[in-house]
């Protein structure tokens, strides 16, 4: 199911499970899929020089993100055959413990999708322009980096 | 020509914007740079690519007008 409209894959704040709960029911309709795989990207409190991160806040260079995401779910069912890809991604502030990148993927077959999560994954890692400021306890903050 | 500087994460902390106006006279990428460093001289020690149109572009690049977009690292998901 490709579409060339290119969609805003950010959401204020935090991911819910209710959210991803709902999109789940939402393929039930949709038979022809006998494998998902799932992606939740969780912000660890990290403890970094004794002091704990409580939350990341994240922007982006959104039109460009939206462009670039947009590239990889075009590359991505170029790869593999997927039925249909949905991603989600939070900007603003997400506490440690709560999920800030959804990555979904569905397909006739469960190899594809083992795959095509890694590939989406990794691609999205290095190539959106998105930026997570890591906020300690203490208010002070540093700029996270991808490893 | 008029381009517009954005800028993000922590450039945008360093130059207390997250977007400008340049009025600039040349034809690539590293004059443009040239003229941000004698503006924000710690950008000279920070890492980052430069984005012309929302695409990454090299330093050697010509400009085309429109947004520059200054990216440091990227660090979603």
């Amino acid at each position: 199911m490709k579409d060339k409209k290119i969609k805003n894959v950010f959401k204020e704040g935090a991911i819910s499970s209710e959210f991803i709960g709902e999109s789940i029911a939402k393929h039930q309709t949709k038979t022809s899929i006998g494998a998902h795989n799932i992606f939740l990207g969780q912000v660890r409190a990290d403890e970094i020089d004794g002091k704990t991160v409580s939350a990341i806040e994240y922007t982006a260079y959104e039109d460009m993100a939206n462009e670039k995401f947009h590239e990889i779910r075009e590359a991505t069912f170029e790869k593999f055959n997927l039925t249909c890809m949905h991603i989600y991604h939070s900007l603003g502030k997400v506490k440690a413990g709560e999920i800030c990148l959804f990555v979904f993927v569905s397909s006739p077959r469960r190899k594809e999708v083992f795959k095509a999560l890694e590939y989406v994954v990794e691609e999205i890692k290095a190539k959106a322009p998105v930026f997570g400021k890591e906020i300690f306890e203490d208010e002070t903050h540093q700029w996270k980096v991808n490893s | 020509m008029q381009l517009n500087i954005k800028y993000f994460g922590l450039i945008a902390e360093l130059t207390s914007c997250g977007e400008e106006q340049l009025e600039f006279q040349g034809t690539k990428i590293e004059e443009v740079l040239e003229k941000l460093f004698e503006k924000y001289p710690d950008l000279k020690t920070k890492d980052f690519q430069v984005a012309q149109n929302r695409e990454i572009v090299s330093n050697d690049s010509k400009i085309t007008g429109g947004d520059i977009a200054l990216l440091p690292p990227f660090s979603g998901g």
